[in-house]
């Protein structure tokens, strides 16, 4: 079969099974568009190419698939970089691909010629920047298989024009791939001592994260923590890991975790870690972490072994194939927990609980943050998949949407991006259109990819922004407000555009509550509408996110707020 | 931890940008390379890089961990604690002087060092062995007035698999 790049590309996404792509067009890859538009291909056009790199990041955190974005050369693939570093540094399956001048002018200054693969070296996995219509298809299906095997993450193609106007005798059956995943394969000593250090230990302590999400392992880890009645914790990427409804349930963990948490991992004497990767917002100061605790670490990467924190037991694996053998070992040695043992541990944590619930104050006439979520969580009976921006807004979603179920909470977690939000939620909505969406919001963040609210209402993704409207960048605020004696040095958003107008004037309906009596209203109404909503709630503008644990502490030292918080 | 020197022996897959990964992996998270020496190994699609990089045990052991997270890197391997031998070559270029002509002649001969080119003015003197008789050698030569002087990185092999 005789074919173009253009065609191979197209092609070989098909067997990708590449559902949609997120771009945006430009010289580059003029002749790419061209062959989409006579092909049945589903594209979302994106108002900047950073929303649409995190429209296919949200796409890949909600389905697990890998996000496909197409782009033009230089301002086009520049315009990628904050995208794909977030996707990088949260692990998730990407394949980005970039116009690029003909091969013939690279390294002429060409007009939008940009070294991409160069400037994308530290944030990717992997990059590529094919040379021949050659080693076109063996290419591109190399980065569908690298993004997705073993630790996920984002890989670039740049695709030079000359390469894709080029022709090829294509045979599918003749492309060959190399295998990039290594295989870890837990040795059954190693289950052997999780046996022993689980029977020896009266405080045992899940911590689940990002992997066991990436490696739909959620199933398993549920059980492992129910059959043995072991109370679990998990970080900011791995909510929704483990049901937030259960009892055995502490909630987040680190700088924004609950006080309970904090103190479970401060006093447990065995730390069962599972595809986390003890960034510091997690640790504190990394001496005073789990000082009493023996700790299992699962995880794929060698390299996030012994990084941060030093364990007693590293286990190289997949989160899915390592808890799996551990059930079946656990089950086969006849492991049972020592009830009066695991009793007086949950007990102990209770009376945390209770002595420092996750709480707020909603009283008086002004709306109060935490209380638009904890409302949103009924309205939707928790049945939501939520994306947030970065800050404040993120935070109390952690805190109080309490998410019971995987690929539901999507945020980023390890570059902090603001503006991820509005155009993640695309992403997912895009691959459930059926679900209810909903972007939670901070003033400042949105700003940032606001233009996407065209892309929304172009297509009618009936996203739902619920904007907590603090008129501060909230989250630096308060960090100003609590380390620099209240210099709120330009962190004051009141100067900000009428988010009703600004959300009509793109064809997107607009909402507003200034007053807690409304909230419950203008969330219904918003989630009722079969059209993108934004819902601007005016909050309390200087809320502070409690508990804390102040930078340089040890997590078992939270600030815990104001007085009314603590029983 | 004690730091001390390490030689990381790392086979690639030879792709235009293999060594950039690696420079910028380690140069990006902070690691230094003291020394590196790259090139094909028999099969033309596979190089070799040797590197010399001085640490603690653990920092060598991140190191390691992040270049073999690399696509495009096959193996890693650290030689320092492995039998093996190693090899650093110099080329030093001297401007015959009334005062040295005896000296470097005398130097030359007695350490067996090779001479790649004389002449009226100048000779070219290229040494090979490991780091401490290059060290050596260059101690020597400095007093007689070193006019040029090149350094390869150092190169190690395994005295068996
Ligand atoms: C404003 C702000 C505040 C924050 N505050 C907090 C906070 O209070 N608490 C908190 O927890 N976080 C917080 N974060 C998030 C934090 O920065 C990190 O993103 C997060 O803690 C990392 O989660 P993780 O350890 O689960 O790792 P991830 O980044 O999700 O990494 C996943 C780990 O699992 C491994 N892995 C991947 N796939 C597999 C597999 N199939 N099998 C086995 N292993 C696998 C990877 O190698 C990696 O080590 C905050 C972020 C922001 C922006
Ligand atoms: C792109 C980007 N720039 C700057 C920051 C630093 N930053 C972190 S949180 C924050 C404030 C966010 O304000 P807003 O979106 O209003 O959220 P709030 O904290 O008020 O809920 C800023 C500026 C960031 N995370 N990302
Ligand atoms: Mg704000």
């Amino acid at each position: 079969m005789k074919l173009k790049g253009t065609q191979v590309l197209l092609e070989v996404l098909k067997e990708e099974q590449v559902e949609i792509i997120f771009g945006y067009p430009g010289g580059a890859v003029l002749d790419i568009y061209d062959e989409l538009y006579k092909s049945d291909f589903k594209h979302i056009l994106v108002r900047h190419e950073q929303g649409a790199v995190h429209a296919a990041d949200g796409y890949a955190r909600a389905t697990g698939k890998v996000g496909v974005c197409l782009v033009t050369s230089g301002p086009g693939a520049t315009n990628t970089v904050t995208g794909i570093a977030t996707a990088n540094m949260d692990s998730i399956p990407l394949v980005v691909f970039t116009g690029q001048v003909p091969t013939g002018l690279i390294g002429n200054d060409a007009f939008q010629e940009c070294d991409i693969t160069g400037i994308t070296r530290p944030c990717t996995k992997h990059n590529f920047l094919v040379r021949n219509i050659e080693e076109l298809a063996t290419t591109i299906k190399e980065a569908f298989h690298i993004a997705r095997s073993g630790r996920p993450g984002p890989v670039l193609v740049d695709l030079p024009k000359n390469v894709m106007a080029a022709q090829i005798d294509y045979d599918p059956a003749a492309v060959r791939i190399r295998n990039h995943e290594a295989l870890y394969k837990p040795a059954p000593k190693k289950m052997a001592n999780v046996l022993e250090m689980l029977t020896r230990a009266q405080k045992p302590l899940i911590m689940t994260g990002g992997g066991v999400i990436l490696g739909r392992a959620a199933e398993e880890l549920t059980r492992l923590a129910r059959r043995y009645r072991v109370p679990v914790t998990g970080t900011l990427m791995g909510l929704g890991s483990f049901p937030g409804s259960d009892p055995l349930w502490l909630g987040m963990l680190g700088m924004h975790g609950t006080y309970y948490a904090n103190m479970a991992v401060s006093t447990c004497d065995l730390l069962l870690a599972v595809g986390v990767r003890f960034d510091d917002r997690v640790t504190g100061t990394i001496d005073t972490f789990a000082p009493n605790a023996k700790i299992v670490h699962i995880d794929i990467d060698p390299s996030s072994i012994n990084k941060n924190v030093t364990v007693d037991l590293p286990i190289i694996g997949d989160t899915k194939a390592a808890l799996t053998d551990l059930l079946r070992f656990l089950e086969e040695h006849h492991y049972e927990p020592d009830d009066a043992a695991r009793q007086n541990w949950l007990a102990e944590i209770d009376d945390w609980r209770e002595k420092v619930p996750l709480t707020y104050c909603q009283n008086g006439e002004v709306i109060k943050p935490q209380f638009v979520i904890q409302t949103l969580h009924k309205l939707t009976g928790g049945d939501a998949l939520i994306t947030t921006e970065v800050g404040q807004n993120q935070m109390w979603t952690a805190q109080f949407f309490g998410f019971d179920r995987p690929n539901s909470f999507i945020t980023s977690g390890g570059l902090g991006t603001m503006g991820f939000g509005l155009p993640a939620a695309i992403g997912v909505k895009s691959a459930f259109p059926d679900r209810q969406v909903v972007d939670i919001a901070g003033d400042g963040s949105i700003q940032m990819n606001i233009q996407e609210l065209a892309t929304a209402a172009q297509y009618n993704i009936a996203v739902k922004v619920v904007l907590l409207n603090n008129g501060y960048l909230g989250m630096v605020r308060q960090w100003q407000e609590l380390f620099y004696e209240k210099r709120y040095s330009h962190t004051d958003m009141t100067y900000a555009p009428d988010f009703v107008k600004l959300a009509e004037a793109f064809g997107v309906a607009g909402l507003r509550a200034t007053k807690p009596g409304e909230v419950a209203d203008v969330l219904r109404q918003g989630l009722a509408m079969d059209k993108p909503v934004l819902m601007d709630f005016r909050v309390s503008r200087e809320e502070c996110v409690y508990p804390m644990v102040h930078p340089g502490e040890s997590i078992s030292q939270m600030a815990l707020g104001t007085r009314e918080m603590i029983n | 931890m004690e730091k001390k020197d390490h030689i990381i022996s790392i086979l690639v897959y030879n792709k235009p940008d293999v060594l950039a990964r690696i420079a910028g992996t380690l140069g990006g998270k902070g690691y230094n390379i003291d020394s590196l020496c790259v090139n094909t190994t028999t099969q033309k699609d596979i190089s070799k890089i040797v590197m010399t990089t001085c640490g603690s045990q653990a920092t060598v052991t991140r190191i390691e961990n992040q270049l073999q997270r690399l696509v495009d890197v096959i193996s890693v391997e650290d030689l320092t604690n492995v039998e093996s031998i190693h090899r650093e070559m110099v080329l030093v270029r001297l401007n015959w002087t009334a005062q040295n002509t005896e000296a470097v002649k005398n130097a030359i001969d007695a350490n067996k060092w090779k001479i790649v080119v004389s002449g009226d003015a100048f000779v070219i003197i290229e040494i090979t062995g490991d780091k401490t008789q290059i060290d050596f050698a260059l101690a020597r030569l400095e007093p007689h007035g070193i006019a040029d002087v090149t350094r390869t990185g150092l190169v190690a092999l395994k005295l068996e698999d």
